[in-house]
């Protein structure tokens, strides 16, 4: 067994689930500070987990036990998603075993249970929001997968950590159908991280919700697993930009030294990220329901687009 | 004097700050004359009832009916027995006037002839036969019950409900909004009204009218203006004392800046509900610098009890007035900008542009007025129509919009706010010097109308002293009466996440129209 592999899986995982509150409150800092507020405190969200995990849990009488189960399952999906993506090393002990087409349905499967789980109750806004995220999520879908399988060919290999040092380690290469692919999981990201211009994550108005909708009668220490697994969620997509579309720094030899000077690069590269994010939320207002089906065929245009410029342009290399 | 060739020998009302007209009708007169101003495009303005059985043994109610005619304020009222008092369905002719029927049988128990019957303010909270408006009903308490409303059902393959409220997911107004939907495109709203129903007529039973003038200021408070001057005119107008031309024209000073402080507020909302928070708060900025400067020259943020009866509580010094002045610079600039950005924004544009329609036709046949209205073409606005002072001197331009979608309704909001800082500008300059108030006193057995073009639309306060001077009857009418309505035909084929939007762009009082 490799135990500076199994040490760089243990330290990921560890640094997503401490980071990923923090990611959540930067981003909604830099969205503040761009509306001329003053900003709330970067570990807000951390308190806010505290808060809902030290209150009782209040349960629908006719909640069954998958309205429970839900949190943890969902939980879970997202802690391993985010161990999957190679942010700190390439050499990790789940690179051999989950590659982008597994995350893909690590994504769908904790869709599917929030989706469940917001119908669960039987409301009319848990439904509501079940239906609208499943339009958004099965146009997503093939969107991102379309996006991996532009990057699989370059790497010639579906496995995230090969995609990884195939574009941080070899010779330095353009690759212009990255560019579109880059687009492409950037709207991607948006619609699955229920941001503006899909979805308000900030609203009260239980009408246009989409993603609070549906975890609407959730509520002590349930909803902190979820809002937490919203924040992994987050930061996994943010993670798996930087290791498809900016990867340099991510160390691939066994060196410790590497990993913490790995994990300075990452924590400016979040910085970055979550900044760019609050300025499109900033600047964009959220489109109607029907025009979401135009924006995500847009970005899986874009994602055959960088598939067809990396099979006309780049093979001939 | 007769009017729409009905033959109604109408008393014209002395005192009062516009034309009004009095006139005791029968029921086959009512209808004669409802019919008539149905046909001269003219518009209903209140329908309210009254327990008239310490006066008249034979006739124990009353309802009055008020008309908005090219002539002035008409105010027609119809006797109705003691045993089961009824009065002509008159929401054939008038659509708006059914919730109104139905909450005169909830408060006084007459009721209409035909019509819905459902009950409108009553909620299952106090028994069908308590009728709270009667003279001998007494203070009680009861137990709160869930009630069956009756909601009209859409029948359909795939047609469901969604009901909303009266507890939303925010801090927001109770309202219960019962939705038929077809996945997510609206095919009938129904709105349940009455949360706030607090018993302010009852309260008003036994005041002076002095404390009447503060309680009507809270009736809704972003119109506490506009309820202010029309029961101070009302007031006035029983008193026989008119207020000096000074304080008139700061009552006008105050209401503009009522205006722009509620359209500045539901513009921000506005860009808000499309999650455009940066319009928000910008334009909660300058609300907020806007209510700063009301609380630092008048004493009150919000503006409450500064317009009493005879007058007004506070002058404007010549400071005050430069501080004005330099505000609206800096706010017309600002909102140039602001209007700018949001003409430019795509995104905003697109979920703006088209949403919520009300067309001027259907306008006109629901009677939707104020600022919903002339966003839909309806020339409704008593500053132009029935100017009292001192409007008749400033000449308001009347601001119409043809296409009644919210972009409309923001529109409508962009230009009232700059035709209201040019008359806070005319209103400085020409300002007449002298006192601001006179002595009131209140004299028995009198009534008195007051009608004043508020920021949502034009508010009726209809005003009664008893023998003792006291008050008698108060009854205060919102223009959302008229107007909510309206909003359900609007939601109608729109997607339901469009229905925040399509209200806030409507911004309709709960607390005025529920009292």
């Amino acid at each position: 067994m490799n135990f500076y592999a199994l040490f760089a899986q243990l330290l990921e995982l560890v640094i997503a689930l401490i980071m990923a509150p923090i990611l959540n409150g930067w981003v909604n800092q830099c969205r503040a500070w761009l509306q001329n507020r003053s900003a709330p405190p970067l570990l807000q969200t951390y308190y806010t987990l505290s808060k809902l995990f030290h209150k009782d849990v209040l349960l629908a009488h006719n909640a069954s036990s998958l309205f429970r189960a839900a949190p943890y399952l969902i939980f879970s999906c997202m802690a391993l998603a985010s161990a999957i993506v190679p942010t700190l090393s390439t050499e990790l002990i789940f690179s051999p075993a989950a590659d982008a087409i597994a995350l893909v349905g690590l994504f769908a499967l904790a869709r599917v249970f929030i989706a469940l789980a917001g119908m669960d109750v039987g409301t009319s806004f848990g439904s509501l929001g079940s239906r609208r995220e499943m339009l958004i999520g099965f146009l997503a879908e093939p969107a991102l997968l379309m996006v991996f399988f532009t990057v699989s060919l370059i790497a010639q290999s579906t496995s995230l950590a090969t995609i990884v040092e195939t574009l941080a380690h070899r010779d330095f290469v353009i690759y212009p159908s990255l560019a579109f692919a880059g687009v492409a999981f950037t709207m991607v990201s948006l619609a699955e991280n229920a941001r503006v211009p899909i979805d308000n994550p900030t609203t009260h108005l239980e009408l246009t919700m989409v993603h609070e909708a549906m975890i609407l009668e959730y509520s002590g220490r349930h909803l902190a697993l979820i809002e937490w697994a919203a924040s992994l969620k987050l930061f996994a997509y943010s993670c798996l930009g930087i290791a498809l579309f900016f990867p340099f720094g991510i160390p691939s030899a066994a060196d410790p030294a590497a990993l913490a000077v790995a994990a300075a690069i990452l924590v400016v590269k979040l910085a970055l990220g979550g900044f760019v994010m609050a300025l499109i939320e900033t600047l964009s207002a959220k489109m109607r329901i029907f025009r979401v089906p135009e924006f995500l065929g847009t970005a899986f245009l874009l994602a055959v687009l960088a598939m067809l410029v990396h099979l006309l342009l780049e093979t001939g290399q | 004097m007769q009017l729409l060739n009905q033959p109604i020998d109408l008393e014209p009302l002395a005192e009062h700050a516009m034309l009004a007209f009095a006139a005791r009708v029968n029921s086959r007169e009512l209808l004669n004359f409802c019919s008539a101003v149905v046909k001269a495009d003219r518009r209903l303005v209140a329908l309210w009832g009254s327990d008239e059985r310490d006066r008249d043994e034979k006739y124990g109610y009353a309802v009055h009916v008020a008309f908005d005619l090219a002539e002035g304020l008409v105010c027609l009222t119809l006797p109705l027995a003691s045993e089961n008092p009824v009065f002509p369905d008159l929401s054939l002719l008038f659509p708006c006037a059914d919730r109104m029927q139905r909450a005169v049988r909830d408060l006084t128990g007459a009721s209409a002839e035909a019509g819905d019957q459902r009950p409108w303010l009553r909620h299952a909270n106090w028994p069908a036969e308590h009728y709270p408006l009667r003279r001998d009903t007494p203070d009680a308490r009861f137990a709160s019950e869930n009630e069956n409303y009756a909601f009209v059902r859409v029948e359909g393959d795939g047609v469901h409900e969604i009901p909303v409220g009266p507890i939303h997911a925010g801090i927001i107004e109770p309202g219960h909004f019962r939705f038929s939907v077809m996945g997510e495109s609206v095919l009938r709203l129904e709105e349940r009204l009455g949360w706030k129903h607090k018993g302010i007529e009852r309260r008003f039973v036994g005041m002076g009218l002095g404390d009447g003038a503060r309680l009507a200021g809270r009736v809704s408070g972003d119109s506490t203006l506009a309820y202010a001057w029309a029961y101070c005119q009302a007031a006035e107008a029983i008193g026989g004392a008119l207020p000096p031309p000074r304080a008139l024209w700061l009552r006008a000073l105050l209401l503009e800046r009522e205006r722009i402080t509620n359209h500045l507020g539901d513009l921000g909302y506005l860009g808000n509900d499309v999650a455009l928070a940066f319009g928000l708060m910008q334009f909660m900025r300058l609300k907020e610098d806007w209510i700063r400067l009301n609380a630092s020259l008048f004493g009150h943020r919000l503006l409450m009890d500064r317009v009493v009866p005879g007058g007004v509580a506070v002058d404007l010094d010549a400071r005050g007035a430069q501080a004005i002045i330099d505000q609206c610079h800096a706010l017309t600039v600002e909102l140039r900008r602001l209007k700018k950005i949001y003409d430019e924004h795509a995104g905003l544009q697109d979920r703006f542009l088209s949403t919520g329609r009300v067309t001027p036709h259907l306008a006109q046949r629901l009677g939707v007025i104020g600022l919903a209205g002339r966003a839909s073409a309806q020339h409704w606005d008593l500053r132009c129509n029935h100017p009292c002072s001192p409007y008749d001197r400033l000449e308001p331009k009347m601001v119409i919009e043809r296409n009644g979608d919210v972009a409309a309704r923001a529109l409508v909001r962009f230009a009232e706010i700059s035709e209201s800082i040019h008359l806070i500008h005319r209103i400085i300059s020409d300002l007449p010097p002298g006192s601001i108030r006179n002595e009131l006193r209140s004299a028995p057995g009198q009534r008195g109308f007051g009608w004043i073009e508020g920021w949502r639309g034009d508010v009726l306060v209809a005003l009664e002293t008893g023998a003792d001077g006291k008050i008698r009857r108060c009854h205060c009418h919102d223009p959302s009466w008229q107007n909510w309505p309206a909003l359900e035909h609007a939601a109608i084929d729109n997607i339901v996440p469009d229905f925040p939007l399509i209200n806030k762009s409507f911004n309709l009082s709960y607390a005025g129209q529920d009292l």
